[in-house]
């Protein structure tokens, strides 16, 4: 009985107490009809800690609901001087510093840098050199395209392609450690040629990748080419005409998928390019799927030369009479090759010294990451990640 | 094309070789104009880069390169043109839009500034970061101290 009551006497004390102690209202009643959130234009911060700009990229992406309206790339997180650094070393030293540039493509960025400084100093890497350098760029040529194959299906939501692209790119590692010790930054050549002679077996390495990667092609293909959410998300995705391409400077797979038919190893031959039979595949739309077909055809296109290359090695010197100390006369020289990136490019300038005066690298990455605003304008949040993605940017070069 | 522009600019203009490439030594005054004529009139529609060398002895201590291509020629041409430290070149962007990052890193790297170009910042060194790193005056151990010591709260970046 004494319980019921108490309970009474509870409800009846507190409830003029809660309507009471109310407090001041935040209510704008004057203005009722002021949206919670309104629909202004919304800056996004991407990266530069983000994994699908593969680095170091910061994206200011300026933005209205999903629709990105503009981008503003800050990059330079990357820094190291490269350039700064070349100025004072000599050439010979300077050169397994190229390889942390793209790290992903060392060799290739050694071939620059080598054939620049023997253009420089008028001489020519022998026969077998050549054959060599050109086998291990285009192996490196595949392994790029496999990385970056891996990384972008990753980036758009497909894992799977991953694990078979980085299974498959060990293969190619392997051969690189076998040469010179080194899977990455493998500084495979010197000036003048190249410092090692193949191992034994370098040979039978090298055709039993050739035997062993076209149906791995194959295999990513199926995975891809048809898969109709790969479709969705890179058909008609970040397109780019040939006309905006070339006044961008974009080069590479990316300007060859707008349907510009220009490679460096046919349009100013370097190496001995010139000596293999090999086609330039190109795109028509300028879409994120036709740079992914490039990129797919390229693979099979650098099989085609290194098997070539691999058939018709010659035996000989692997260095060319090159001095111990390199003192090139006083000029300057721009050299560049087709980087699986684009057009990788060295101006030196030589005042006579061991050292060179200037050094300049004209990186493909960089002047391609140009194009992302062009790009997106238009496109959605999820499309940026996928045309970061197919530029196959790496920063250690966009920065140097 | 060589006798032809020679004739048109007189002593402005010199064209040489080296080692097989071609390059044209212009006057300062000549550019744009020369560069868009190259674009124009000779079909150099790619910029392949643009940068600086200097000279700190030098009068004039800056030498400036355009290393210009043709996709319908399949050519490669270098200009290059001198300037004075604090003097400005006016900017290429409308020619190459290309030109944009490439001239902010020369403006990063040597401090030369390009009129007319649409956004003229730093390009790979932080905003307010002091000194242009490129220039044969920078040590190559030298480091705006200041900034690491604020931004970065360590000692140094060495």
């Amino acid at each position: 009985m004494e319980r019921k009551t108490t309970e009474r006497k509870t409800t009846d004390t507190t409830l003029p107490n809660a309507v009471s102690n109310l407090g001041a209202s935040n209510l704008d009643l004057e203005t009722p009809d002021k949206p919670y959130l309104d629909s202004n234009e919304l800056i996004l911060n991407m990266g530069p800690q983000h994994p699908a700009t593969h680095g170091v990229l910061r994206v200011i992406l300026k933005l209205d609901g999903e629709k990105v309206l503009g981008t503003e790339c800050v990059i330079g997180y990357l820094h190291r001087g490269v350039e700064k650094i070349a100025e004072n070393r000599t050439y010979t030293m300077f050169n397994p510093y190229v390889d942390r540039m793209d790290y992903c493509a060392a060799v290739s960025n050694g071939l620059g840098y080598c054939e620049a400084v023997e253009k420089l100093m008028n001489v020519e890497a022998p026969p077998r050199a050549q054959y060599i350098r050109v086998i291990l760029t285009e192996l490196q040529r595949i392994a790029s395209h496999q990385l970056w194959l891996g990384t972008h299906a990753l980036d758009i939501g497909a894992m799977t392609p991953l694990f078979y692209t980085f299974r498959d790119r060990e293969e190619i590692l392997k051969i690189f450690e076998k040469y010179c010790g080194a899977r990455l930054t493998t500084h495979a050549f010197r000036i003048g040629g190249c410092q090692y002679e193949t191992y034994a077996g370098f040979e039978k390495d090298v055709k039993n990748f050739l035997a062993f990667f076209p149906p791995k092609i194959d295999e990513y293909e199926t995975l891809l080419t048809t898969n109709r959410i790969w479709l969705e998300r890179t058909k008609n995705v970040g397109v780019i005409s040939g006309k905006d391409a070339i006044a961008l400077g974009v080069t590479g797979p990316v300007l060859r998928a707008s349907g510009v038919k220009w490679d460096i190893r046919k349009a100013v031959p370097y190496a001995n390019y010139s000596k293999f039979d090999f086609e330039i595949p190109v795109g028509t739309n300028g879409d994120t799927y036709d740079r992914y077909l490039v990129r797919i055809a390229e693979m099979r296109q650098s099989m085609r030369i290194v098997e070539q290359a691999v058939n018709g090695i010659p035996e000989g010197p692997i260095m060319a009479k090159v001095p111990k100390v390199i003192k090139p006369a006083v000029g300057e020289i721009y050299h560049s090759i087709e980087a699986p990136k684009g057009e990788l490019g060295y101006f030196i300038v030589s005042d006579g010294s061991t050292q060179p005066y200037r050094l300049r690298v004209r990186p493909p990455s960089f002047v391609n990451l140009q194009a992302l605003d062009l790009m997106v304008r238009g496109a959605l949040v999820a499309d940026v990640v996928a045309v970061i993605g197919t530029f196959d940017i790496v920063l250690g070069e966009v920065d140097r | 094309m060589v006798e032809k522009y020679k004739r048109q600019y007189g002593s402005g203009l010199d064209a040489q070789t080296y080692l097989g490439q071609n390059y044209f030594s212009v006057d300062r005054s000549l550019i744009p104009d020369f560069l868009r004529l190259l674009r124009d009139d000779e079909q150099f529609d790619y910029c392949v880069d643009l940068t600086a060398v200097h000279y700190p002895k030098r009068e004039k201590q800056f030498d400036i390169f355009w290393i210009l291509y043709s996709f319908p020629r399949n050519e490669r041409v270098r200009v290059k043109t001198q300037i004075a430290d604090g003097e400005s070149l006016p900017s290429s962007v409308p020619i190459w839009p290309t030109a944009n990052w490439l001239e902010r890193e020369v403006y990063d790297m040597f401090g030369i500034r390009f009129d007319g170009h649409p956004d003229l910042k730093r390009i790979l060194l932080p905003d307010g970061w002091t000194g242009h790193p490129l220039r044969k005056d920078y040590d190559i151990l030298k480091q705006d101290k200041e900034w690491v010591q604020i931004n970065l709260g360590i000692e140094s970046g060495q």
